[in-house]
């Protein structure tokens, strides 16, 4: 039995130890290292839990069992997971921290006593405080990522859901659930407790509905930040400092990257989670429908142009991850390698469903990080390249963003990939992006529009080079 | 007078959101979705509530209703961990420099 001044010690470690595993996330060198810290730093506070306890009976054996169950499943699912699909498992992994949070305060309401809370129906004022946030913001965590994983899936439609009166439905809701906290405070009433909870599940639910399948790197991210204010609820009731710390960090995290994504898209944070962007805008970019002439090539053509270039930037979107164009994508750029052309990538913050999306992905087809460059590092380069490669990408290229103060997407910071010599834009058809805007980048002189899928047009440039 | 515990607590909690501030902005962001997957598995550290709930029950009562939701959350905070370190891992593992010999 280890004394709680000693656990408390390596609680405070572990928290540590998490807080130089985000640090080493500073650059790709020292990040394996700090994903050593993660593990070592959970790796300690499981194992003091345990001793703390000091009950190594027939429950401390059923207590590995279910750890041993999930551990299988979540090293299976590690393993066997393709890079595309990153976005959706970081969204389903959510919701299981969220549903985890629930579970841990529901069993510290029915059993209080366990966690020296007091007694059920008794239960510390501020501990019950704390608990009933703690499994408010888990419950929204929880139903909150499914839908952003059923969206991100393709299970459920990624354009945002609608209805009249909804954000009023919503903000009563949100006075309701502060209302239940209070009247749950003051009569340690179980049913009060179950309540929270299933309104908690709807209006996560309902808060996510909204939101538009092109702003789910907001949503992700927001998910994150709440998944870490629930783990420090729960932290504050068990009195427990390692899942305190955790939990604030986890918390800034996700809001951090909340504003990043928020900030590539040039709106604010209240916009994108009142959702419905896409939806209801359309009207400013029906006005001017009429046809635009537009050049189309072939994969002959693109090679050609390549070929006689001396620098190249790529620019990758979403479209590529959904095609997998990202091994075919190195090859043709090993190809222009060899034919001493320079090539490098350019990511715009909000390209693809998460942060870091794209990176992930190009560094999965084995290109070199330092060939990557971010949309500020690199946006001076496009008017010295001789060709812009965009392959699934398209509202962050819309050069719209900076002329037209009309457009939807007005000021919001994109790739000059217009300011290139020539851009080739793969594309299967000429259907506005996300944003539901034509893009300006289609009809330039110097645009020549592949019309195919990514994958196999890149494949076809590499042949013909 | 003495100062409630609760107030260590909440500012081992501020000063860790301003730690975490700082830390998270110089993260590059090409990491940003390991830095997603590596927090998803440091925030189920959620378990330690888990064990200690599964474990209070008496040797003749292991399964009473609050430990069997302390048994559930064990398993989904470990499907997080395991899953979380593990994927974090083989992001990172992919993450190379340009070979010099090229």
């Amino acid at each position: 039995m280890l004394s709680a001044n000693l656990s408390g010690i390596f609680y405070l470690i572990s928290g540590v130890l998490f807080i130089l595993a985000l640090r080493g996330l500073s650059s790709p060198e020292t990040s394996r290292q700090g994903n050593f810290f993660g593990i070592l730093g959970m790796i300690i506070a499981i194992t003091v839990t345990f001793l703390s306890i000091g009950n190594f009976s027939t429950g401390f054996v059923v207590v590995l069992i279910f750890l041993l169950i999930g551990g299988l499943i979540g090293a299976f699912i590690a393993y066997k997971i393709p890079m595309t699909a990153m976005p959706e498992l970081v969204a389903g992994f959510h919701s299981l921290v969220g549903l985890a949070a629930v579970f841990v305060a529901i069993a510290a309401f029915l059993n209080p006593g366990a966690f020296n809370l007091g007694s059920p129906g008794n239960i510390k004022l501020g501990s019950l405080i704390e608990m009933s946030i703690g499994a408010a913001v888990g419950a929204i965590t929880f139903s909150g990522s499914i839908i952003a994983f059923l969206k991100l899936q393709g299970i459920m439609s990624g354009s945002p859901i609608t209805f009249k009166g909804q954000h009023l439905f919503n903000a009563l809701i949100l006075i309701s659930i502060i209302v239940l906290t209070y009247l749950l405070c003051s009569t340690q009433s179980s049913n009060l407790f179950w309540i929270l909870l299933a309104v908690s599940f709807l209006i996560g639910f309902l808060l996510i509905i909204p939101i538009g399948g092109a702003d789910m790197p907001v949503v992700i991210s927001m998910l994150n930040s709440y998944s870490g204010w629930a783990a420090a609820g729960i932290g504050f009731t068990l009195e427990n400092t390692a899942l305190i710390i955790t939990g604030a960090l986890v918390g800034s995290s996700g809001a951090i990257l909340s504003y990043i994504m928020c900030k590539g898209m040039n709106r604010s944070f209240f916009n994108v989670i009142l959702g419905g962007f896409g939806a209801t805008e359309q009207s400013s970019s029906s006005q001017n429908k009429e046809q635009r002439p537009v050049k189309s090539g072939n994969a002959d053509d693109a090679a050609f142009l390549m070929k006689n270039a001396s620098s190249v930037i790529i620019v990758p979107g979403y479209g590529m991850a959904v095609a997998q164009a990202q091994h075919a994508l190195r090859e043709m750029v090993d190809t222009l390698k060899k034919n001493d052309i320079k090539v490098s990538y350019a990511i715009h913050p909000v390209a693809g469903r998460m942060p870091g999306h794209m990176n992930v992905l190009l560094a999965e087809a084995n290109v070199p990080y330092d060939e990557v460059f971010e949309l500020e590092e690199i946006n001076n380069d496009f008017a010295n390249a001789d060709v812009a490669f965009v392959i699934g990408a398209n509202d962050v290229t819309n050069p719209v963003a900076k002329t037209d103060p009309q457009s939807p997407i007005y000021g919001m910071p994109v790739l000059d990939v217009e300011k290139c010599k020539s851009v080739l834009f793969v594309k299967r058809s000429l259907s506005p992006g996300y944003a539901g805007i034509d893009n300006d980048l289609f009809y330039k002189e110097n645009t020549l529009m592949l019309f195919a899928d990514a994958k196999k047009m890149t494949e076809d440039i590499t042949k013909n080079l | 007078m003495e100062i409630d515990p609760f107030i260590f607590r909440l500012s081992i909690f501020i000063l860790s959101i301003f730690i975490g501030y700082y830390v998270v902005w110089s993260v590059t962001p090409s990491l940003h979705t390991p830095l997603m997957s590596v927090t998803n598995a440091i925030s189920s550290v959620i378990i330690v509530g888990a064990i200690i709930a599964s474990l209070a029950g008496t040797s003749d009562t292991i399964f009473n209703t609050s430990s069997l939701f302390g048994f559930l959350a064990i398993s989904l905070a470990a499907i997080n961990i395991f899953g979380g370190f593990l994927v974090t891992q083989r992001m990172l593992a992919m993450y190379k420099k340009k070979k010099k010999d090229k």
